[in-house]
């Protein structure tokens, strides 16, 4: 296995980090991945006693750039606001990681990736992967760095799915966990919503069967599209009201046209031609399908507490009052079967109008929450003292 | 001692007085978590909350404190049967829509229960309505009759009669003044609810 000790955060346009599995990864649908990277970014400094680790799990679309500018965008990480020296993901005392998921785009081996077998893009041959073979392959991650105990591990969505993934698989590995704004299973409706999604991608004629790489296209409408469908769901209609309600985009009046009259349908088109521009439209079929896959009571006999079975794992649950895509019932799921399996828990319900995107945004009660949590944790680990 | 925004809360004392060390807890309302502080420095208890306020819990979990946000009305259903060795109620009773659910709930969540309350039977309360005929309003029960959380208020004599009709068997009961400490008398039922601002039950289900 390669040792990766490089700490310095990439830059705009850096070649990503990559982690090269030298094992054959055999994934939950009876796949195998030859030859499996992982891109990566580390932010902080390990500690002699590899006790101070905190691995950040992303969410649907997201990546390894949680806290460095992105490679493509140029934009800043997607969770600047909580990953930094004196924010409450302390780089000043943690060493933080956070890879790119399996079947992602950002450098981890995914669909966009050259199967080994025939030399070109996996496409559709790429195994499905599902919640656990993303977290096992972090796992392969956090064993090269020789570190046993993760102090914690924390994650939105998506990523709040990785960490009761984490939580339930390696229950000794991870001492205090957060699983923010996210379910233990998809339902109906999370599916639907993704389903419309990948119908879209598949809908473009460019799509080609998910042979696109070869043919030098790129199904961007249907991507585009299935971005539009989903950035809906993360917003509450009170931010959409109170940011664009009826509003026109540079007119005085409607057109009588199907021009974007509305702002938000300009806002919309605008969310979907950027997303396109950084994302792989058969890695949006790989990982949207990872999530509605996701039930993780199912892999213990139906009981979700039976998942947390003799946990010592520190738990503190967050969800949105706004959020409809996870709703607080959701959560409340989660802290149920926490509660039912003994494990110590917490539970916070913020308040704030922002739906679910609310955990990437700068919500001040959020970070007194984390922070809070992380402090304590971080007295009964001894990496912190009630001082200092 | 304990203080919460710097007043001594001595009911809080007698509360975990009641308490047998390293058992688990779970306190209902449980504030800014000074009880379950006190529980866990001074008897080495395993204890969890429910707080209603996200200030409460976000200082509780600062405190390392282990709290759920959520309502005694709704959420205790959630928690299964024999969980706790205690469930405490401290000064919230009075406040909930279902107060006889809500003891219930903790008699089958705990196998004892222990809950604080504001006595209505106080004579100063009493004096306040029979002489002034208007509302009463003490150090515990602070509020004007339009705007207080206490819409369920019971007299020492009523909660003994409830805890009977639950089935419960009355361990302990400690009657407090107006400060929250122990008033030590040897009367009859009646002689206490009138001398008890506060007062203290230790349950136990039969």
């Amino acid at each position: 296995m390669s040792q990766a000790v490089d700490n310095e955060p990439a830059g705009a346009g850096a070649e990503p980090r990559i982690f090269l599995s030298d094992a054959p990864f055999d994934t939950d649908g009876g796949g195998r991945i030859d030859g499996l990277q992982i891109a990566y970014e580390t932010y902080g400094a390990l500690n002699a006693a590899r006790s101070n680790a905190i691995l950040l799990c992303h969410a649907l679309t997201g990546d390894q750039y949680a806290a460095s500018v992105h490679p493509l965008t140029g934009k800043p990480g997607w969770w600047d606001a909580m990953v930094g020296p004196g924010k409450p993901f302390d780089t000043d005392r943690y060493f933080v990681i956070c890879t790119n998921v399996v079947g992602g785009c950002m450098g981890s081996t995914g669909p966009a990736s050259t199967n080994p077998a025939t030399g070109k893009p996996w496409g559709l041959d790429f195994p499905v992967v599902t919640i656990r073979d993303m977290v096992r392959a972090q796992a392969l991650l956090v064993d090269s760095f020789g570190i046993d105990i993760l102090f914690c591990v924390a994650g939105g969505s998506m990523g709040g799915m990785q960490v009761l993934q984490w939580a339930a698989l390696f229950p000794q590995r991870v001492f205090c966990a957060m699983p923010i704004a996210t379910a233990a299973r998809h339902t109906a409706q999370n599916i639907a919503f993704h389903e419309v999604g990948r119908q879209a991608v598949m809908a473009d004629p460019d799509w080609r069967s998910g042979r696109y790489l070869e043919q030098g296209v790129r199904p961007e409408k249907g991507l585009a599209v299935a971005r539009m469908s989903a950035h809906i769901t993360y917003l509450s209609e009170p931010a959409l009201q109170r940011k664009f309600g009826r509003k026109l985009q540079d007119r005085a009046a409607p057109t009588f046209s199907f021009d974007a009259d509305f702002q938000i349908e300009s806002y919309l088109r605008y969310q979907g031609v950027a997303f396109v521009e950084r994302f792989d439209a058969n890695s949006y079929l790989f990982v949207t399908r990872a999530c509605d896959y996701f039930d993780l009571a199912a892999d213990y006999g139906g009981s979700l507490a039976a998942a947390f079975k003799g946990s010592k794992t520190r738990f503190c649950v967050v969800a949105f009052d706004s959020d409809w895509l996870y709703p607080t019932s959701d959560s409340r799921a989660i802290v149920h079967a926490l509660n039912a399996s003994g494990a110590p828990v917490s539970f916070v319900e913020i308040n704030s109008d922002k739906g679910h995107d609310a955990f990437l945004l700068h919500e001040p009660m959020f970070i007194a929450t984390t922070s809070g949590f992380l402090r304590s944790a971080a007295i009964a680990r001894g990496l912190a003292t009630e001082d200092a | 001692m304990i203080s919460v925004n710097g007043a001594p809360r001595k009911d809080l004392d007698v509360v975990a007085g009641l308490v047998a060390p390293g058992s688990r807890v779970l306190d209902v309302g449980c504030g800014d978590g000074a009880l379950l502080r006190l529980l866990a420095d001074k008897k080495q208890v395993d204890g969890r909350g429910v707080e209603l306020s996200q200030q409460g819990v976000n200082d509780c979990v600062a405190k390392g404190l282990s709290v759920i946000q959520g309502d005694a009305d709704t959420d205790l259903a959630d928690y299964p049967d024999d969980g706790f060795d205690y469930v405490i109620l401290s000064q919230t009773l009075q406040a909930t829509r279902h107060p006889r659910t809500v003891l219930l709930d903790m008699l089958r969540i705990g196998r004892r229960a222990i809950v604080s309350f504001p006595n209505f039977g106080y004579w100063r309360v009493r004096l306040e309505l029979a002489v002034d005929g208007r509302m009463p309003r003490t150090a515990n029960l602070a509020h004007a009759w339009h705007e207080t959380p206490n819409i369920h208020l019971c007299t020492i004599r009523d909660f003994v009669e409830l805890a009977e009709e639950l089935g419960a068997h009355i361990e302990t009961a400690v009657a407090l003044d107006r400060a929250g400490a122990p008033i030590n008398i040897s009367a009859p039922l009646r002689v206490w609810n009138l001398m008890a601002a506060q007062a203290v039950f230790l349950l136990e289900r039969k």
